[in-house]
């Protein structure tokens, strides 16, 4: 128990209750797990975007007088692997998902504890040999390990590499199974499946993909380092091997991937719209099916990776076809949550500032996409920075705005600190600027032919190039904001005293103390209200029933 | 937990029994292998079946999923599924590949 151990002044939260570095490597607390992956992948984020950096600054001159080109191989790898496996991927769900998830739905903790601290450490070993393949020397293979050139030709530890990304994928899977037994299991009373958030939702289909498409990539790439190592052919075709095999089984998971970025993304956007507009979301249950719709529509779309690969004609028009159902769903996130806000009592925060720019940049992505779902515009445009800048604007645009939304909207709930909205807004306000100056200049760029993964190029490309880099500095410098005043805020922000300082709804915000207890809640609380009843907001979401009162005497007494 | 067996437990049996099975099962997969004049395609289909029913011994017996409740089944279920959506639409791509749309083409 938490007061068994703790002895300090303060009232025990999660944070102080035990201070030691043994209490935090060894917790099961789905909070302080939650806080370990924040800081990993917040490392993995400034090594992925260090990386980035450089490609930016080879590129700003047509020669590429900054890196040869062998190191601008291995330069966009790097930014790619770090940046998907070890950034993406676990952002909102091991972080946000693993905070939130108990809170929201009313548990102590996810189903299996153990499994989540092991999840940690697997991503971790992970996430060591990636870093290990990468600076002995680097890999440049891209971040899709494409066949037979991952597994008979580059040189360098690929197959560390892959084991990494192999042990990275399993800490995925973990989490996912947690999250699913834990939502199907451990609802408190009352808190039926529509009266969840749709965080939890968004949590739901994100694991389902997890859980169902991420053993697929693992073992692919297990295969890749068995041809590497054994020659046993597979994907070489000198081997006996098929590389569009491997296109197939990749884009299995890798393109649901994309949903396992967007999808917890979309869910903090559904909370950040309906708490800083103080409306219940519009379309409720509407906004919730389409994360299902996404989830399971979104495995059926892969092929349109391979439209210029050989893959049959056939095929592709049933990939084409599929891919553009995919974006009704999306589509209706996007409609419902402008109705949300629509006549809503805005505030302008941080957080939400991040959620409208998610919206205008995703729906660039979303529309972009389209683009290269249909066949014939997609053989002129695959490969070139179209593609760049389209992925860019929803995995980036899209999943890092919504990151970043929920690190402000959330952070007084994990640290009990407030950061300073001024500079928060002034990063957000950056964080668009210069996404938008680094991007956009990339679609026309690709329209207008010029290759992705080349670190030279024709002087007519130059200016757009310059705009591209100019913009990437002035994202740069709105990421590292947030870096510094958010870990300056921890010691001197303002403490915060009221436990929902947004005014939201949520078990979470109706806590008793405003950074929770070790063990969540004293007593399970019992849900009466649905989620996002901001019309009654004198009414909690839940009450906490008072404890029994215990008898003394009688027969048992 | 709702839906579980009443007993946790379950006897050693059970997973010896189990070990068995796999091993006669890898017995059979390599003996398949050296069957003479078998086509490629049989070959493809006796090794995918023994296969399948190893996976499916693994996940009855030592996953449990035997003992377990409906919604167990339900992901079980959907674990196969989505193998069979993976297998599906790649073998429709090698499938139809050599179809023309008209004689001749794309010549």
């Amino acid at each position: 128990m938490a007061t068994a151990t703790y002895t300090g002044t303060e009232k025990p939260n999660y944070l102080n209750w035990k201070t030691t570095v043994a209490s935090w490597l060894l917790t099961y607390d789905h909070k302080r797990i939650a806080i370990l992956y924040l800081v990993s992948i917040s490392i993995f984020f400034l090594l992925g975007g260090l990386a980035a950096a450089f490609i930016r600054l080879d590129l700003a001159t047509p020669k590429g007088d900054l890196l040869t080109s062998d190191i601008y191989n291995k330069m966009f790898t790097t930014h790619g692997v770090i940046m998907i496996f070890l950034f993406l991927i676990p952002s909102i769900p091991a972080v946000f998902g693993n905070f939130l998830l108990p809170l929201m739905i009313g548990a102590r903790d996810v189903a299996f504890p153990r499994l989540n601290l092991l999840s940690w450490y697997f991503f971790m070993a992970g996430a060591l040999l990636v870093l290990i393949a990468l600076f002995r020397g680097g890999i440049d293979t891209g971040w899709t390990f494409y066949t037979p050139y991952s597994s008979s030709f580059a040189k360098g530890e690929v197959s560390l590499a892959i084991v990494g990304v192999f042990l990275a994928g399993f800490a995925s899977i973990f989490t996912g199974i947690n999250f699913l037994v834990t939502i199907h299991k451990m609802r408190a009373p009352g808190m039926t499946w529509f009266r969840l958030p749709l965080f939890v939702w968004a949590m739901y289909a994100t694991s389902l993909i997890q859980v169902l498409g991420t053993p697929v990539v693992a073992i692919t790439l297990l295969l890749v380092a068995v041809e590497r190592t054994f020659r046993i052919g597979i994907f070489d075709p000198n081997l006996g091997g098929d590389p569009i095999l491997y296109q197939h089984l990749f884009w299995f998971y890798s393109h649901p991937a994309v949903y396992i970025m967007i999808l917890p993304a979309m869910g903090v956007i559904s909370e950040v719209l309906s708490a800083f507009s103080k409306r219940r979301v519009f379309g409720y249950h509407f906004v919730a099916f389409s994360s299902l719709a996404i989830a399971i529509i979104g495995f059926l779309v892969w092929g349109h990776h391979m439209f210029s690969t050989g893959q049959s004609m056939y095929a592709g028009i049933v990939f084409s076809f599929l891919t553009w159902i995919v974006a009704i769903p999306s589509a209706i996130k996007i409609f419902n949550w402008m109705a949300t806000i629509w006549k809503g009592r805005v505030h302008w925060d941080t957080p939400m500032l991040y959620a409208l720019g998610f919206m205008g940049l995703f729906v660039i992505g979303g529309l972009t996409g389209l683009h290269l779902a249909a066949m014939a515009t997609n053989v002129h445009l695959t490969d070139t920075y179209f593609i760049v800048a389209h992925f860019h604007y929803v995995m980036v645009g899209g999943a890092i705005m919504g990151y970043l939304a929920a690190l402000h909207f959330w952070w007084p709930k994990m640290t009990g600190r407030m950061y300073p909205e001024g500079w928060g807004k002034l990063a957000a306000m950056l964080v668009f600027v210069g996404f938008n100056l680094t991007f956009f200049p990339q679609f026309i760029l690709g329209y207008m032919g010029m290759p992705r993964r080349y670190h030279s190029y024709p002087e007519e490309w130059a200016v757009l190039n310059v705009l591209s880099t100019a913009g990437s500095s002035v994202l740069g410098f709105g990421y590292l904001l947030p870096v510094i005043y958010l870990t300056w805020s921890l010691k001197y922000g303002k403490v915060v005293t009221e436990r929902n300082p947004w005014g939201a709804r949520g078990l979470e915000w109706e806590l008793v103390d405003p950074v929770p207890d070790p063990h969540n809640f004293e007593r399970i609380p019992i849900v009466t209200r649905p989620a996002y009843d901001y019309a009654h907001p004198e009414e909690p979401t839940g009450f906490v029933p008072k404890p029994r009162p215990v008898v003394v005497g009688g027969k048992d007494g | 937990m709702a839906g579980h067996s009443e007993s946790h437990v379950h006897p050693v049996s059970l997973y010896t029994r189990t070990l068995w099975w796999l091993m006669a099962l890898l017995v059979l997969t390599v003996a398949a292998g050296f069957i003479p004049n078998v086509p490629n395609w049989l070959g493809v289909v006796i090794a995918l079946t023994i296969a399948v029913w190893k996976a499916t011994i693994v996940i009855m017996n030592f996953m449990h999923v035997r003992f377990s409740g409906k919604l167990a089944w339900l992901f079980a279920g959907a674990g196969f599924f989505w193998l069979l959506i993976m297998l599906a639409f790649a073998f429709a791509d090698y499938v139809s590949r050599p179809w023309e749309p008209f004689h001749g083409w794309p010549e």
